[in-house]
Parts: structure tokens; sequence; C-alpha cells
């Protein structure tokens, strides 16, 4: 009897174990089969270097990049903002803040990572958005550089922690052998921690940046949505999360448009896969 | 003229004592081993000398450490720790090659020299009996040393700096006899320049290499005397009882 029951507690928990796997591939198979219908109409090249999206004029126009670009942009911008911001957060919390101070800072870490995006797209809307227009004397506030602050903020709290983490498992006592040799404390960390923990840091990053690459809200919101290729990073843009989102409402159901929006999520797919693949190898070297 | 001058030093970690009013000296170009079963506060009063008990957060103290004459808590603390250097009971390579590891200090200190760099090197890894071994391969990893030339690596990079003191902390205890006598052969040598203090928890260590020997027990100074001495007609009967091997 006994026995029989572990064989079935095993098998439940086999059948738990290969669903997640399952469903990946079923997911990834309807994306697929939706999506590549589109190089019916537009070949590979012309989809992805095309310049223009206009999807609904007749015959469609089906370039997506000005909503790589658009991206590109936004998620540059934000990890410029957010990498520096973001490490030397790690750096005070693992090593300079006195403790009461570090956990009042994970704390605050934590809850901005709570905050839904579409509240801090609101909230960016309604504050950054009339700061960036006005500090730069521009038409609208709405700009990529918007998103990229905003998206920042996301960014961050993924930054933050991983690398926290990392720097925290570091031995203590690489910190005393250079501390025991003289070295000040910024020189311990700058050469000995920050390269040790180097690999778990580099991953911080990446795993920071799938997360921004995958917002979809809060770009939405505050990123003007404007489908052309941005000129500068004052410019309004449209990210590919934001096309699917703001149009697959409205496309028709077997229609270009509707394949050309599932072919943008197998670019997505292919891109967030990418970095986590990459943050997934430096997470292993460090092993 | 003394190296470090310890007046009634107490420590404490949060409420716990680790050290009870501790008075001694510690005598230039000497070996000071200090003896000592575990959680005898051995460990901690070596790494007060370096000011290392620091980055513990529930550290505190009372008394006075001086060094050459001044109060260490006045002196500039990187300057105190380039002049008092210190081997762990762990070799801990830093994860550079063979070469850096050992310039490590002088970079941190600004010597950008190469030439003087290199010769620095060389110098200290012949003290540290280290260089005829590694002399063909400084640029390669220091973690594929092996556990001796490790520690042995450790001592060359103390050395680089100049130090007026070594403390080593256990610096044999994950050693093989061979390695342990080779480190043992440079302690001797290397006190003709440099005072040394060693913790060890090895009774025959002390009695091999130590000038002199402080026994502690219980965050307390015991005895200290000339290593005969404390080895023959120790004073304390628990110091016997300690070098008999009856408790500890």
């Amino acid at each position: 009897m006994r026995k029989f029951k572990e064989f079935i507690i095993e098998k439940l928990i086999l059948v738990c174990g290969i669903a997640s796997i399952f469903f990946v591939v079923l997911i990834f198979l309807f994306l697929l089969k939706e999506g590549l219908a589109v190089f019916n109409i537009v070949g590979p090249f012309n989809f992805l270097f095309g310049k223009s999206w206009y999807p609904i004029s007749d015959p469609p126009q089906l370039g997506i990049l000005p909503l790589i670009l658009g991206s590109l942009l936004v998620t540059l911008g934000a990890a410029i903002i957010s990498i520096p911001i973001g490490v030397g957060c790690a750096i005070y919390i693992a090593e300079v803040a006195p403790l009461k101070i570090k956990e009042i800072l994970k704390a605050g870490i934590e809850l901005l990572a709570a905050i839904p995006s579409v509240v801090l797209g609101f909230i960016g809307m309604v504050t950054l958005v009339p700061i960036v227009k006005n500090v730069f004397h521009l038409p609208t506030g709405l700009t990529a550089l918007s998103g990229s602050i905003m998206l920042a903020f996301m960014a961050m709290p993924t930054i933050v922690s991983i690398a926290e983490d990392a720097l925290y498992s570091i031995p203590k006592t690489y910190k005393e052998g250079a501390l025991a040799l003289g070295a000040t404390h910024w020189q311990t960390i700058w050469r000995v921690m920050l390269p040790a923990a180097s690999s778990g840091i580099l991953a911080a990053i990446m795993l920071g940046i799938g997360r921004v690459i995958g917002e979809t809200m809060a770009v939405m919101m505050i990123t003007g949505n404007a489908a052309v290729i941005p000129n500068s990073i004052l410019a309004p843009v449209r990210t590919l999360t934001a096309t699917i989102a703001a149009e697959m409402g409205e496309a028709v159901v077997g229609s270009e448009h509707y394949f050309a929006l599932f072919a943008i999520g197998i670019v997505l797919f292919v891109i967030s896969f990418a970095i986590n693949v990459t943050a997934d190898l430096f997470l292993h070297k460090k092993q | 003229m003394v190296t470090f001058d310890i007046k009634k030093l107490n420590v404490w970690f949060d409420s716990t004592q680790a050290l009870k009013s501790v008075t001694m000296q510690i005598l230039p170009n000497e070996i000071l081993s200090i003896i000592g079963p575990s959680n005898s506060g051995k460990t901690t009063f070596l790494r007060m000398l370096n000011r290392l008990n620091d980055l513990n957060t529930r550290f505190k103290m009372n008394g006075d450490v001086l060094f050459d004459g001044q109060d260490i808590r006045k002196v500039d603390v990187e300057l105190l720790r380039r002049k008092v250097g210190m081997v762990f009971a762990l070799p801990l390579p830093l994860p550079l090659s063979i070469f850096d590891n050992v310039a490590y200090g002088m970079k941190m200190a600004g010597v950008n020299n190469r030439k003087r760099l290199a010769q620095v090197v060389e110098n200290a890894l012949k003290q540290a009996y280290l260089w005829e071994e590694v002399k063909d391969r400084m640029g390669e990893s220091a973690f594929k040393l092996s556990g001796g030339q490790q520690q042995r690596l450790c001592i060359a990079r103390t050395l680089a700096v100049e130090p007026e003191v070594i403390l080593f902390d256990e610096p044999c205890s994950g050693l093989d006899p061979i390695s342990t006598a080779k480190i043992e052969d440079a302690m001797v040598k290397l006190k003709e320049k440099y005072t040394i203090v060693l913790v060890t928890n090895n009774v025959k260590q002390a009695a091999r290499v130590g000038d002199r020997t402080a026994f502690f027990l219980n965050g307390e100074l015991i005895e200290l005397d000339k290593t005969e001495k404390i080895f023959t007609v120790p004073q304390d009967n628990r110091t016997d009882g300690y070098i008999r091997g009856k408790f500890g």
C-alpha cells in the first residue's frame, strides 16, 4: 500500500513538472503557427527591416523596423539609467549601509517591485511627461526618454536585489584579505568584490533588461505610440509590446494584420529568450 | 623599544567578553606564539593588532593598544594594515594571477612602476620560499597552486607591502606536514626582518618556532614567557594542563 502511495505521488509530481514544459511548447507552437503565416505576405527580411508599419492601409505595409528600434531605444535608455543606479544601490546596501538603513532600503526596493506597471505608467503620465515636455521645450512629453525613465524604475528592483545577492555571497575572506593588505574600503569593493561578483551582477543586469523589454503597459501610456523610426530619444516611439497590446483588439482574426502581430510576438519571444539564456549562462559561470 | 604595547585591553562582541584585561608587550624581531583552546580569544587578540575587528559591527573595546608608541585607534587604518600584515588560516588568494596577487597590495598603495613591481614581487616570493616553484608561471591563476603553495603566496603577498609585523592566524591548519615545515622555515628566516605573531592550535608548532609563548584561556592571558620555560617549567597549572593535552 505504501509503495502504491509513493508511486502515485511520484507520478503526480512528474505530471506537474511536465505540465509547465508542455504549456510552453504549446504556446510556442501556437505562436509559430499564427505568426509564420505573415511570411506568405511579406518576406522575413522585409518584415524585420521594412521601414513602415501601416497594417490597415491597402495593401498593408508590415515592416516592424520602427517598432524594433522603438523597443531598443527605450530599453537602451532604461539600461543606461538603471544599471549605474541599480548596481550602485546594490553596493551601498551590501557593503556600506548601516544595518538599519539597509533594512529600510531593502523593504523600499521590494515595494518598488510591487507597484503594478499600469500605476507606474499612470504616475509617469501625470508627473514625468509634463516635466520632460517643459525641460526640453517639446511639443509633447510622450517620448522615448519618458518611457526609459519609467522603465528604469521597473528594472531597478531586479537589478538591485540580484546584484546585492551576488555581492553578499562573496566569501567574507576575500574582503578581509584585501583589507588586511591595507586596501581602502572602496579599493576592496572595486578591485576585489565587484570582479568576484561580476557574473552575478551581469545576470542581474540581463534580467533587469529582460523585464524592460517585455514591459507593455507603462510604455504604451507614456511613449507616444508613434510607429515611426525615431530620430532622437526625445521623439515619440512605439515598442513591439505596445503595438501588440494596442492593435490586437481591432485586428480581424485571420487577416494579415493579425498574423503580423503574432509574428511580432515571435520576435519578442526570441529576444526575451536570448536575454534569459545569456543571464543563465552568467549565473552558471558563477557556480 | 617594543613593537606592540597592550594595556588592559578588554574586548566585547555585544555582551560577550572576548578579551579580559590583557596586558602584554610584543618585542621587535621575535616570534611570539599564542596558544590556547578554541574560544580563548587568540584570534580576537590577533585581529586587534591590525584593527580587523573593526569590521564587526558588534565589536567594542577599551584599554590601549600602542603600535610603535602610537595608539592604533589614532593612526590611519590602511597605513596600519600595511605595516601590520596578516596571513589567514585558509589560504585565500584573490581571483587574480600569481603575479597580481603578490603585486596587489602595492598597487593599492599606488605603486605602478612595472620594473619596481616585478622586483618586489620576485623578492617577496623568494622570502616566502615560493619563487622557484612559480617563476615560470606568474601569469597563471593563483587558484591553480596547491594549498601549501597558495599559503606561501599569501605570505609573499603580505611581504610585498613591506610590513613591520606579520600576523599569522593558524597558517598551517589546513596543510600537510611538508608544507607546514616550509612555512615554519620561512617564519624563522623572516623574523630577522620582521616581528611575527603566530596564533596556532598546534602546541608543538609553538614549541618549534616561538621565541616567547603566550597562553590564553577564556579571554585571559594566563602566562607569557620564554618558550623553553613555558614548555618545561610553566608557572600556572592551567598552562601545564593545556600543553600536556589534558584539556582544550
